[in-house]
């Protein structure tokens, strides 16, 4: 007789969660998160792509030129949101990382996995229209200057992240170390954001603060905030889409393991 | 406009760079969920 084996991953959350931990167990469920996942994806990534397209195009083609560096301040609008999604990206990976860590939530490793290409794909866009402006501002294509300096680390953290995680055989393994280092690295943030109050820096201070007015003319805040939020998006969408596909795999994994057992135990 | 090979290249990277990913992400769903149609008809999203 032919047994038929359900091969779906199931997750009940262990009864010593916190009311937060409970919370989160609630969207563990692969198929209730592939659900959701569908229908949210189009609302993330429509108009994250309307909103970037609309801000590149007014950023490079209406916005007015600096009186100092001319037309090469037009690269703000792409450098600013790779910088801003480069550090927001990684505090989204080190939440992911604590919550696989202290609520074992099964979904949070996928997620950590998944933001780590993405964000060190938007460090790498920061990096490059970084030393693309620098070039012609201050002469040089790199300074070892400390914002510089501590991005590139950001960049190192994304990368030693993809490759802990992909390191061990066991999945779980490297999820965990993963999230050990995600958790270490949250140490350069603050780095990162103070940087240019902390040392001597060639790279400008912060044109836009949480709580104070902004340093630019209104003109040009409008499209860097248009650019800015639909990189915000894309950059979710992506994130999203790689996770749905990483959840599918790892139901493809278990079925196909279910499936071999199922033979084993026949034969 | 001034210093115009420069700002082409930084918002080439700026495009060209998520739309790789958004490329790969969208072969990499469809695959998924073509795999998963195959073994699960059922479960498949």
């Amino acid at each position: 007789m032919v047994r038929r084996v359900d091969a779906r991953p199931t997750i009940a959350p262990p009864r010593t969660l916190s009311r937060a931990g409970r919370g989160l167990h609630r969207f563990a469920n692969p198929g209730r998160f592939l659900r959701l996942s569908g229908a949210l994806l189009p609302w993330i990534a429509a108009p994250g792509l309307a909103l970037t397209a609309a801000g590149l195009v007014w950023g490079l083609f209406f916005a007015p030129a600096d009186w100092q560096q001319g037309d090469a301040v037009r690269i703000m609008y792409v450098h600013v949101p790779a910088a801003w999604l480069a550090s927001a990206g990684y505090l989204a990976l080190a939440g992911c990382s604590a919550a696989s860590l202290v609520w074992r939530h099964p979904l949070a490793d996928l997620a950590a996995a998944e933001i780590s290409p993405v964000g060190a794909g938007f460090t790498a866009m920061c990096l490059i229209t970084g030393s693309l402006w620098g070039k012609p501002m201050w002469g040089a294509w790199w300074v070892w200057d400390a914002r510089l300096t501590s991005v590139l680390v950001l960049f190192f953290l994304y990368l030693g992240h993809i490759a802990l995680v992909r390191a061990f055989d066991e999945p779980e393994r490297g999820y965990r170390a993963g999230a050990i280092l995600a958790l270490v690295g949250v140490v350069n943030l603050p780095i990162i954001k103070f940087s240019v109050d902390w040392w001597n820096t060639l790279h400008q201070p912060d044109s836009i603060t949480l709580f104070g007015a902004p340093t630019m003319s209104l003109v040009m805040l409008w499209p860097l905030l248009l650019s800015a939020l639909g990189y915000t998006l894309v950059f979710a969408a992506l994130v999203l889409a790689r996770t749905r596909a990483a959840v599918m795999e790892r139901r493809i994994r278990a079925l196909l393991t279910a499936r071999a057992r199922h033979l084993e135990i026949l034969g | 406009m001034t210093h115009l090979p420069f700002i082409a290249a930084a918002y080439a990277v700026a495009v060209l760079l998520p739309a790789g990913y958004a490329v790969a992400a969208l072969h990499r769903l469809r695959l998924a969920r073509r795999r998963l149609a195959a073994l699960d008809p059922r479960g498949a999203p």
